[in-house]
C-alpha cells in the first residue's frame, strides 16, 4: 500500500534574528526587512512524512498557504524529497488568523483528494500559536496526534505513535486518516539532495513563468506551462477561485481574532546599581544580599 | 444565544485525577473576571471520579462545576473531551473561556476553538475586560487578550469582537493563585456522558509520567543563563553557583534552543513563569517573553557584556561583564564570607 501524505508547511520571518532595522519607530514590525524562512517544525514534519515514504511507501505532496514568494519554501520541500507541490495564494487570503487560515487549508486538503495522513509541525515561530494543526483537524473531521515524538509503526491503516505529554509521553494507536502535528525533537530534517537542487532549482508557479514571459517576449505563458509541467517542475496554484470556499471565512475578513492594539516594547528605565565586575563590587554585593537576607 | 448573565468558564485540567495547578490559578483569574462582568464563573471538570476536585473549584471561586464524570473519560483524549467542550459551549454560550497553556490545554482549546468558530488567543501574559472602540465601533465589555508577539518586540493586545466567545490559554504560573478565605457555596452540576465508537479512532496505549524533577516554581533562589552563556559546558558553571546558594538553575529560550540547557528548566513566556527571591541573569539579553517570566522577582542580579541589554532595566543590581568571569569571582567571594 502506498499511502497519501500531505505536509503543511509554511514560510515565516526569522523571528528568532531581529536587528533593530527591523523595528519601524512606531513600534510595528516591518516585515518584509525580515529574512523569510522554513519554519523549522514544519521541515521536521517533512522530513518524518519523507521517513515513512521510505519506509512504508508514500507519496509526499508539500502544500503551503501564503503570498507568491512562499513558493520559496515548496522548491526546499522538493529538494528535500517532496514529490508534488502546491501554492495556495490569494490577496483574499492575507490577513488570516489561525481560524480563517485552518479553514482555507482544510479546503485545500478536500480539494487535492483523498490522503492517509496530514503531517504538520507543531507551531509556527512567527506566531507559537500551535492552532493550526488541531483546527484542520477538527475541519476536517479527522483525528489529531499532536506533539508527536516518532513513529512507532504503520501498518494497514493503524499508526503508532509516541508523544509528548505534560512531564512524560504516552504512546497512541490512530486509525487514518489522521493529521500528526511534530516537535522539533522528533527528526533532524535531511539536507537538500544536489541532485534535487539541480532538478528543482527551476520550479515555478504559475506567477513567476508571466514573470519571465514579461522579462522575454519571445515566450509564451502557455507553451512554457506545458513545457514546465511535462518536466515535472510546474508548481500549481490554488486561488479563492479555485476553492469550495465561502469569502467571508477566508483572510482578514473571516478572522475572529483582532489586533486591537500594538505596543513596542518601551522600558521604564529602572534605577539599578552598578556593580563593578571585581572583587571589591562583588563583596559589596553579597553584603547587601545577606543584609536583608536574599541570602544566608 | 443564552440569556442571563455573562458566564466566564475555566477547563479544569486533571492528569490520573490530579488537577492542573494552572487550572485553580485561572480560576481565581476568572473569578476578577467574572466579578468586572457581574457574571458567574464555572468550572469545566471532566474526569473519573472528579467529584472533590469539582468541590475544589469552590474554593477559588467557581460559582458552579459542570461536571462530566465517566470511566472512559480517566484520561485525557482529544475526542471525546473536544465534544464535550463544544458542546457545552454551544448549548451555554459563555463570554470567555479559558485553558492552561499545557499540552492537554494546547491540543484542545484549538479543536473546541475551530468547531464553535470562536477567536483563540494562545499564551496570553495579561487579561483584562474593558470596553473597545474597534474600526469606529463600539464594544462593551470585550476581553483584552495581551501577549507579547514577534519574537518579543512588541506587545499585542488581541480582541475577538464579533464572536460571542471569546477564548484564551494561559501559561502555568502566569496568573497567581488565590484561595478564598471561605470558599463559595457553589453547585455541581452533573452532565450526562455517553461513549461514542468515534472516541476510539485515537486509543492510548501506554502512559508513562515522569512527576517534574524540576521545581522551578519553588525555587527560592534561581541562576538562569542565556545564549551568551556560550556553551552547555559552560552551564555548569550555573549549576555550581546554584548549588552553592541553593537554588535551581533555568535558561532563556534562546539556551534551550541551542541546546545548552532542558526545555523543563525554560523560564519565560513560553516555559515557566517565576517569581523567587533572587534571580541571577547571566549572559540573558532580557527579550520581552523572557522578562514575562521572572520580571516579578524580588531581587534581579543582571550580568552582561552589553551595557545596553534591556535585562539592565529591570534588575536591581547590574554588572556589566563576562559571565565567565564574574560568576568564579562571586563563588570565591561568598565561600570567603560564609567562612
Amino acid at each position: 500500500m502506498s499511502y497519501k501524505i500531505v505536509v503543511l508547511v509554511k514560510q515565516v520571518p526569522d523571528t528568532a534574528n531581529i536587528s533593530g532595522e527591523v523595528m519601524k519607530p512606531d513600534g510595528t514590525v516591518n516585515r518584509a526587512m525580515l529574512p523569510a524562512i522554513f519554519n523549522p517544525e514544519d521541515r521536521v514534519a517533512l522530513e518524518l512524512a519523507l521517513q515513512v515514504k521510505d519506509r512504508y511507501g508514500a507519496t509526499v505532496k508539500a502544500i503551503t498557504m501564503g503570498p507568491p514568494k512562499a513558493s520559496e519554501v515548496l522548491r526546499e520541500c522538493l529538494y528535500m524529497g517532496a514529490d508534488e507541490t502546491v501554492l495556495i495564494s490569494d490577496r483574499k487570503f492575507a490577513g488570516a488568523d489561525t481560524l480563517a487560515t485552518s479553514y482555507v487549508l482544510s479546503e485545500a486538503l478536500k480539494k487535492l483528494g483523498k490522503f492517509d495522513l496530514v503531517f504538520a509541525g507543531r507551531q509556527a515561530i512567527d506566531g507559537d500559536t500551535a492552532q493550526v494543526g488541531p483546527q484542520t483537524a477538527e475541519k476536517l473531521g479527522i483525528p489529531q496526534i499532536t506533539y508527536a515524538e516518532q513513529i512507532l509503526n504503520l501498518s494497514g491503516n493503524t499508526i503508532s505513535v509516541k508523544r509528548k505529554i505534560d512531564g512524560g509521553h504516552e504512546i497512541v494507536q490512530g486509525k487514518l486518516p489522521l493529521l500528526l502535528t511534530v516537535i522539533k525533537d522528533a527528526a533532524i530534517p535531511r539536507p537538500f539532495r544536489a541532485k534535487r537542487v539541480m532538478a528543482y532549482k527551476n520550479a515555478c508557479t504559475l506567477l513567476e513563468l508571466e514573470k519571465m514571459v514579461e522579462s522575454n517576449s519571445l515566450l509564451y505563458v502557455d507553451t512554457l506551462k506545458e513545457e514546465y509541467e511535462s518536466k515535472g517542475l510546474f508548481i500549481p496554484t490554488l486561488t479563492m477561485d479555485d476553492l469550495d470556499v465561502d469569502p467571508a471565512r477566508c483572510g482578514l475578513a473571516g478572522s475572529p481574532t483582532k489586533v486591537h492594539k500594538v505596543e513596542s516594547v518601551v522600558l521604564a528605565s529602572n534605577e539599578h546599581i552598578r556593580i563593578e565586575p571585581n572583587k571589591e563590587g562583588l563583596s559589596l554585593l553579597i553584603d547587601k544580599l545577606l543584609e536583608d537576607h536574599t541570602l544566608g | 444565544m443564552a440569556q442571563g448573565k455573562p458566564q466566564v468558564w475555566v477547563f479544569v485540567e486533571q492528569r490520573s485525577g490530579t488537577p492542573a495547578d494552572v487550572s485553580f490559578e485561572l480560576l481565581s483569574k476568572g473569578r476578577k473576571l467574572a466579578n468586572e462582568l457581574k457574571g458567574t464563573l464555572k468550572a469545566v471538570v471532566i474526569g473519573h471520579q472528579m467529584k472533590e476536585v469539582a468541590k475544589r473549584t469552590f474554593e477559588f471561586g467557581a460559582d458552579e462545576a459542570l461536571l462530566v464524570d465517566h470511566p472512559s473519560l480517566k484520561e485525557y483524549n482529544t475526542l471525546p473531551y473536544s465534544r464535550i467542550v463544544s458542546q457545552l459551549i454551544d448549548e451555554h454560550q459563555p463570554r470567555i473561556v479559558l485553558f492552561g497553556a499545557t499540552f492537554i490545554g494546547r491540543d484542545l482549546a484549538p479543536r473546541v476553538a475551530s468547531h464553535t468558530r470562536s477567536g483563540l488567543t494562545a499564551d496570553c501574559t495579561d487579561l483584562q475586560i474593558s470596553d473597545v472602540t474597534y474600526l469606529r465601533k463600539d464594544y462593551k465589555q470585550l476581553l483584552l487578550q495581551i501577549r507579547p508577539a514577534f519574537g518579543g518586540n512588541i506587545i499585542a493586545t488581541i480582541i475577538t469582537p464579533e464572536t460571542r466567545v471569546q477564548m484564551a490559554t494561559v501559561r502555568e504560573g502566569v496568573m497567581e493563585m488565590h484561595k478564598l478565605n471561605k470558599p463559595v457555596n457553589g453547585k455541581i452540576t452533573e452532565i450526562p456522558f455517553t461513549p461514542d465508537p468515534v472516541d476510539e479512532l485515537v486509543k492510548i496505549i501506554e502512559h508513562h509520567r515522569e512527576e517534574n524533577r524540576v521545581n522551578l516554581k519553588a525555587a527560592p533562589i534561581i541562576v538562569a543563563g542565556g545564549y551568551g552563556m556560550g556553551s552547555k559546558e559552560n552551564f555548569q558553571l550555573l549549576f555550581e553557583l546554584a548549588d552553592l546558594l541553593g537554588g535551581e538553575v533555568a535558561g532563556s529560550r534562546a539556551a534551550v534552543d541551542a541546546g545548552f540547557i532542558d526545555h523543563s528548566r525554560q523560564v519565560g513566556q513560553t516555559g515557566v513563569t517565576v517569581r523567587p527571591r533572587l534571580y541571577i541573569a547571566c549572559g540573558i539579553s532580557g527579550a520581552i517573553q523572557h522578562r514575562a517570566g521572572m520580571q516579578e522577582s524580588k531581587k534581579i542580579i543582571a550580568i552582561n557584556t552589553d551595557p545596553e541589554a534591556p535585562i539592565f532595566d529591570i534588575c536591581h543590581y547590574g554588572i556589566v561583564g563576562d559571565a565567565m568571569d564574574v560568576i568564579p569571582k562571586f563563588i570565591e567571594t561568598y565561600k570567603h564570607k560564609l567562612k
